[in-house]
C-alpha cells in the first residue's frame, strides 16, 4: 500500500512533467526543422538562453510584479474576509452591500485602472488597488457562503447552548468556512497577478520600478520577442507558484478533517 | 417535571403540524414519543427544546411558566437524529463544547469530559477526530456531549436511526443502562416500535394530520431490561398494542 501512495505521488509530478518535456521537445524540433525566426518563434533555447542574459534584469521585474500581486493578495483577503464577516451578520446588510462587491467583479479593470492610476499618487500603491479589485471578489463569495454554510444541527445545538453570537462566528462559522475561504484565496492567488500585470500595462510605469508587464510591453515596441517569451515564463511560473502555495496552506489547514484533502487510499 | 399544556403549531404556510397536544413527563422518566412520519414528534421535541415556538399553549417546566423563563436555567440536553459533532475538532473538544460556551472553568471540565467519555466507552478516543470514528461510536460521541452538563431533561429525536439494526441494538441497551445509573429524565422520539418497548417507561404514541398525542401506554416491565426481554412474549404483546394503535390511527388518517 506505502508503493501505491508513493507512485501516486510520484505521478503527481512526473505526469505533467512528461507533459512539459513533451511539448518543449516538440517546440524545439518544429522551429528548428523549419528555420523560424526567433522575432517570430524563438525556440525554448533562445528563451533560456535569454533567461540567463537577462536574468538581473528579468528577475528584478518579477521581483516588482510579484511584490504587487502578494500586497494585492494579502489587502483582497483582508478586506475581503472583513466584508463577508460583516455581510453574514445581518441579510439586510448583505442585500445593500453585495450588488456593489458585484459591481467590482464585473468591471472590467482596464476601463477602471486609468481612474486608479490618476487619483492615487503613489504608482505602487495604485497598482496595488487595481490588483486587489480584480482578485477581492472571489474571497467575499467563497467566505460569505462558507460563514452561512453551517450544519444545523449544530447552529441549533449553539443556539441551545445559549452560545453568543461571537461564540457562534468564532468558534462554528469561522471554522466551517475555512474550505469555502481556501477555494476563494486560490482563485484570488492567480486574479491577484493577473490584476498586478494588467495595471502594469495600463500604468505604463518604465525605470527601475518596472514589473515584468512593463518589459513585455517594451520587448514588443523592440521586436525582441525572446526576451517577452522569458518574461511571459517567469509570470506563468510565479502564477503557478503562488497557486501551489495557496493549495499548500490549504492542505496544512484542513488535511486533518475535510474531504476536499483528505488523504484517500486508491 | 415538564407539563406541555394545549401545545399547538401551525407553521407559516398554514401547516398545521400539531393539533392540541398534552403530556407530562415526569422527573426519571424515559418517556417515548411514537409516530409515523410526519406526526409532529420532532416538532413537538423542538418545542421543547425551545427550538420552535408553539402558536397556542403552554408549557410548565418545574410548576414554573415556560414562556416567561424559556430554558434559561434548565439544563437542557439534545441529541439529534446525526452526530452534529465539529468535525474540525477532536472527540474531547466536541464533548466539551457545552462546557466552554458556559464558560466553565478547564479543569473541572476536562474532568467531566473524561467522566462522559467512560460513560459511553470511549475513554480511549478522547484525541481522536469524528471521521476516525464509526457512525455508532460517532453517536456516542454526541451522548456523551449531551451528558456533560448533567442534565435535568435529555431530549433525543431518533438518534439511532441512520445506523444499522446491530449498533442500534447496542446503543439501545448502553442509553438504557445510563439512563438508569444516572437516574437521567428523557424524552426520546423513534418511529421503531420495538426501540420505544425496549427503551421506555411510557410510549405516547402520536397520529399524523394534524400531529396529536392519541394513547399513552405504561411499559410496566422492571429495568434492566436485556435481550431475553427484547423477543419476550411481553414485550412482543406491547409491541402489538403499539402497532394497533399507530395502524388505527393511520386507517381513520387515510379514511
Amino acid at each position: 500500500m506505502k508503493n501505491a501512495d508513493a507512485t501516486t505521488r510520484a505521478l503527481r509530478f512526473l505526469a505533467p512533467a512528461a507533459v512539459a518535456v513533451l511539448v518543449v521537445g516538440l517546440w524545439q524540433s518544429l522551429t528548428t526543422v523549419y528555420d523560424v525566426p526567433a522575432y517570430i518563434v524563438p525556440s525554448p533555447l533562445v528563451v533560456a538562453q535569454t533567461l540567463l542574459q537577462d536574468g538581473a534584469l528579468l528577475l528584478r521585474a518579477l521581483g516588482v510584479t510579484l511584490t504587487i500581486a502578494l500586497a494585492a493578495l494579502a489587502v483582497a483577503t483582508l478586506l475581503g474576509t472583513l466584508a463577508a464577516l460583516l455581510f453574514v451578520q445581518s441579510r439586510w446588510i448583505e442585500m445593500s452591500l453585495f450588488p456593489y462587491a458585484v459591481l467590482l467583479q464585473v468591471t472590467p479593470i482596464v476601463a477602471i485602472a486609468p481612474l486608479i492610476i490618476i487619483w492615487v499618487k503613489d504608482t505602487t500603491a495604485a497598482l496595488v488597488l487595481c490588483a486587489v479589485v480584480v482578485a477581492i471578489f472571489p474571497i467575499i463569495s467563497n467566505t460569505t457562503l462558507g460563514l452561512r454554510s453551517v450544519d444545523p444541527g449544530l447552529l441549533d445545538f449553539f443556539r441551545m447552548a445559549r452560545a453568543s453570537r461571537w461564540q457562534i462566528l468564532t468558534r462554528l462559522r469561522v471554522p466551517s468556512a475555512l474550505p469555502y475561504f481556501f477555494g476563494g484565496l486560490r482563485i484570488a492567488s492567480g486574479l491577484s497577478l493577473i490584476g498586478a500585470v494588467v495595471a502594469e500595462f495600463v500604468a505604463g510605469t518604465g525605470g527601475s520600478g518596472a514589473g515584468l508587464a512593463y518589459l513585455i510591453l517594451l520587448s514588443g515596441f523592440q521586436l525582441n520577442v525572446p526576451r517577452l517569451f522569458a518574461a511571459l515564463v517567469l509570470i506563468a511560473a510565479a502564477g503557478v507558484a503562488l497557486f501551489g502555495a495557496t493549495v499548500w496552506v490549504s492542505k496544512r489547514a484542513l488535511s486533518r478533517w475535510h474531504e476536499s484533502e483528505l488523504e484517500r487510499e486508491a | 417535571m415538564v407539563a406541555i399544556a394545549a401545545v399547538e403549531k401551525t407553521f407559516a404556510n398554514g401547516t398545521a403540524a400539531l393539533a392540541p397536544v398534552d403530556l407530562v413527563v415526569r422527573r426519571g422518566e424515559f418517556v417515548s414519543l411514537l409516530g409515523p412520519s410526519g406526526c409532529g414528534k420532532s416538532t413537538l421535541l423542538n418545542i421543547v427544546a425551545g427550538l420552535v415556538a408553539p402558536s397556542r399553549g403552554t408549557l410548565a417546566w418545574w410548576g414554573g411558566d415556560f414562556a416567561s423563563t424559556g430554558v434559561s436555567g434548565r439544563r437542557l440536553a439534545f441529541v439529534f437524529q446525526s452526530p452534529t459533532l465539529m468535525p474540525w475538532a477532536r472527540v474531547d473538544a466536541n464533548v466539551r463544547l457545552p462546557l466552554d460556551l458556559a464558560h466553565v472553568e478547564r479543569a473541572a471540565a476536562d474532568r467531566a469530559v473524561g467522566e462522559a467519555l467512560a460513560l459511553v466507552g470511549l475513554e480511549g478516543f478522547a484525541r481522536h477526530l469524528p471521521r476516525e470514528l464509526s457512525g455508532g461510536m460517532q453517536m456516542r460521541v454526541s451522548i456523551a456531549r449531551a451528558l456533560v452538563t448533567a442534565p435535568d431533561l435529555l431530549l433525543m429525536d431518533e438518534p439511532f436511526g441512520a445506523l444499522d439494526e446491530f449498533t442500534r441494538s447496542r446503543l439501545d441497551e448502553e442509553l438504557s443502562a445510563l439512563w438508569a445509573a444516572r437516574g437521567l429524565t428523557v424524552l426520546f422520539v423513534t418511529h421503531s416500535i420495538v426501540e420505544s418497548v425496549f427503551l421506555s417507561t411510557r410510549v405516547a404514541v402520536m397520529a399524523a394530520r394534524p400531529g396529536r398525542v392519541i394513547a399513552d401506554v405504561p411499559i410496566d416491565v422492571p429495568f434492566p431490561r436485556d435481550d431475553a426481554f427484547r423477543v419476550s412474549t411481553t414485550a412482543a404483546e406491547h409491541g402489538r398494542h403499539l402497532s394497533a394503535l399507530v395502524a388505527g390511527a393511520g386507517a381513520a388518517a387515510r379514511a
